[in-house]
């Protein structure tokens, strides 16, 4: 098995229609498994025709997410993030 | 008002459900006259759009607890279904549409789960319709923040051991759980395991009925 691939969520709130939930922008996770490419709903949903985007399924650990001091840290979450909301990260902590 | 209650009670003593004769909100009145344009224009016809919705009304949890109890029975299948859960359902014969599956199995070290916070992204094309608690906002905001919680509150206990994997349904695919096969089901058969499986355990919110309490 190959290192994991950390990725961070791009911390912007930009206006209009987004797909990245605000919960996790700013949030370090690793790369679950690659799919797409798919269009890119930010220009989908104004009626124009959305670019090919890679879309990544990253997992975040709830710790990542919420603080150490969650119930769980060790619990995680799944989402599908497109390419152009992630940047390559260093890992906050062990997988 | 203490002494005019009755009347808003039925005869079994229970209270009459309000009307909902409020004037069409601004998307109501949007898609009535986005669909009568096109059955105008001859895009589509009425009995296109009925035909849609009774497939849709078709779509119902047996779809998926089919799909499950195969899982559990036949490993090649199960094996498919996990690479690629689209093509492994297409093949079994369902109409799934342009739907994009993913399968995530639960076992005794992880459970998962799925919740839609942006909106409520469903596989409708092999479940049918969500639930309404799908959609709530309590759902939705709380399942990413504490999952355990939530889960405990359908009745789902989880040891610590257990690693509980939330998956938020944000863009493209969807998602469908292969709950844990209950014991005691050896040497059943897939339709006999089939009405174990709930539409609950197939989100997540749910185990599979055991024999006992089936």
């Amino acid at each position: 098995m190959s290192a994991p691939q950390f990725m961070r969520v791009r911390a912007d709130m930009p206006p209009g229609h987004v797909r990245t939930p605000a919960y996790l922008r700013g949030k370090t996770g690793w790369v679950e498994r690659r799919l797409g490419p798919f269009p890119n709903p930010e220009s989908l949903a104004y009626g124009l025709e959305g670019q090919a985007l890679p879309l990544l399924r990253v997992r975040f650990t709830m710790a990542e997410v919420w603080g150490a001091d969650t119930s769980h840290p060790d619990d995680t979450i799944d989402a599908e993030i497109y390419a152009h909301w992630l940047e390559p990260a260093e890992a906050p902590h062990a997988p | 008002m203490p002494h005019d209650h009755h009347d808003h009670l039925s005869p079994s003593g229970h209270p009459y459900r309000a009307d909902d004769d409020h004037p069409l909100t601004y998307w109501q009145q949007m898609e009535i006259a986005v669909r009568e344009l096109l059955i105008e224009k001859g895009v589509t016809t009425a009995a296109e759009i009925n035909a849609q919705i009774d497939a849709m009304d078709a779509r119902n949890p047996a779809n998926g607890a089919a799909v499950v109890a195969r899982a559990w029975t036949d490993p090649a299948f199960r094996e498919d279904l996990l690479k690629d859960a689209s093509a492994a359902t297409r093949d079994m014969g369902f109409d799934i549409g342009p739907m994009k599956l993913i399968a995530l199995e639960n076992t005794a070290e992880v459970h998962n789960v799925v919740v839609c916070t942006l909106c409520s992204c469903y596989p409708r094309n092999l479940l049918g319709l969500p639930p309404d608690w799908y959609k709530s906002r309590a759902y939705r905001s709380r399942t990413v923040k504490e999952p355990r919680k939530v889960l405990a509150e359908f009745g789902v206990d989880l040891p610590d051991a257990t690693q509980v994997r939330v998956h938020d349904s944000t863009a493209d695919m969807r998602y469908v759980v292969i709950p844990a096969r209950p014991a005691g089901t050896d040497g059943w058969d897939a339709d006999r395991l089939a009405a174990l499986v709930t539409r609950d355990s197939m989100i997540g919110t749910g185990l599979a009925k055991t024999p006992d309490s089936a």
